[in-house]
């Protein structure tokens, strides 16, 4: 198992356990491993990779209950990135575009990559058009760093409708991301 | 938004998540899916009247036996398709093996009583089995990918057959309290057949039903 596998296990599993700092810091080295690994796979895209990394990005955490935490963490995220990777590549050109085979679960911490570019799509506008009892705690809380029970004040919501809000927000958030790629 | 600002939204306030949540959301699906396959069976057929009688008979037991089996590989590899890195691993193997053991079962009846051969595979009600074991399987079906859309398959058309699967040798339980029929070439035709029909439409409508 290799050092970063155990490092960013370390850092999702505080996280899975409720603590923010963790969660952080692993999304945050997630995101350039991601970047690494996806810049190299979609080098004929050079301009989709901000915006797939953020997507994964995205998918992690929507999906982050599906992680099992004797499972290895190379594997889990191999299986996501791949799965975001391809499902855009089926809709731009088709699996020619593939510089390399997807199958080695372990390039996904191979490289690492701190350089963001501009995500061309903006997910800050597409949050707009969410319905507001989803956007509102979205806003308020995930962006103004408001508390739940700050935002159900100042919504109207009450604190169980706050959090179902920002749950199913986010999952929106990526299925509005699906859909306009297949526009 | 820029990336880093993505990271501390998603970050900001994530709370903790329990773990190993689909443990009690399948199990919720698989009683949602019994109790409705019950309710239909009692309502739609009825349960058969010699039910206390048939009890004793080892073929009523290994015609239970059989979509239970079925039943524990195909959850088996539902919960594990619901998973992104979880390889299939045993489930194959734990699907395999039932139907495998009811074909030797049938072998050797069709080989004991050659002249009844026509008898032993079509039965009396082998229409009746393809339409009620599909139709039972329709509480199951929906709890079942209900919770599979609540995860994250990466193999949307295998993991919709699991599921589609699941559903069906759930309804093929319940519908054995119902069906008269006790030989092993009829079960080990259409009943397979008749929960390979839900897996059939499970593996057609995943990839659309479950994307995330």
């Amino acid at each position: 198992m290799s050092e970063r596998e155990t490092q960013l296990r370390a850092l999702l599993i505080g996280g899975l356990g409720g603590d923010e700092a963790a969660y952080h810091a692993f999304l945050r080295n997630l995101s350039a491993h991601l970047r690494g690994f996806l810049r190299v796979r979609l080098a004929r895209l050079p301009d989709d990779v901000e915006d797939l990394v953020q997507e994964t990005l995205l998918a992690v955490h929507n999906q982050r209950h599906t992680y099992d935490p004797g499972q290895p963490l190379t594997a889990w995220i191999h299986a996501i990135a791949r799965y975001k990777l391809v499902d855009l590549l089926r809709r731009r050109a088709g699996r020619e575009m593939l510089n390399d085979p997807l199958d080695d679960e372990f390039a996904v911490f191979a490289v690492s990559d701190t350089d963001a570019a501009d995500a061309r799509r903006d997910l800050g506008k597409l949050l707009e058009q969410l319905p507001d009892r989803q956007r509102l705690p979205i806003v308020h809380m995930k962006l103004e760093g408001l508390s739940v029970a700050e935002v159900a004040r100042a919504t109207g919501m009450s604190e169980a409708a706050v959090k179902v809000g920002v749950h199913r927000g986010l999952k929106a958030l990526a299925a509005l991301i699906r859909n306009k790629r297949e526009e | 938004m820029k990336t880093d600002k993505l990271i501390a939204m998603l970050a900001s306030d994530a709370g903790a998540v329990a773990p190993r949540v689909w443990l009690p959301r399948y199990a919720l699906a698989l009683g949602a899916g019994l109790i409705g396959a019950a309710l239909l069976m009692v309502l739609l057929l009825g349960v058969r009247p010699d039910i206390a009688d048939a009890v004793r008979l080892p073929m009523f037991w290994v015609k239970l036996a059989f979509p239970t089996a079925l039943a524990a590989g195909a959850l088996l590899a539902a919960v594990r398709l619901s998973r992104p890195g979880v390889a299939i691993g045993r489930a194959g193997a734990m699907l395999a093996a039932p139907v495998l053991a009811i074909w030797v079962l049938a072998a050797l009846a069709l080989l004991a009583a050659p002249e009844d051969r026509a008898m032993l595979i079509w039965g009396e009600t082998w229409a009746a089995c393809l339409v009620n074991i599909p139709l039972l399987s329709v509480p199951a079906f929906v709890a079942v990918f209900w919770v599979m859309k609540s995860l994250a398959p990466v193999r949307p058309a295998l993991a919709g057959a699991a599921a589609g699967l699941l559903a069906g040798a759930l309804s093929a339980i319940i519908y054995a309290l119902h069906c008269p029929e006790l030989v092993a070439p009829f079960i080990g035709l259409w009943y397979l057949l008749g929960m390979l029909i839900p897996a059939a439409l499970g593996a057609m409508i995943g990839p659309q039903l479950l994307r995330w």
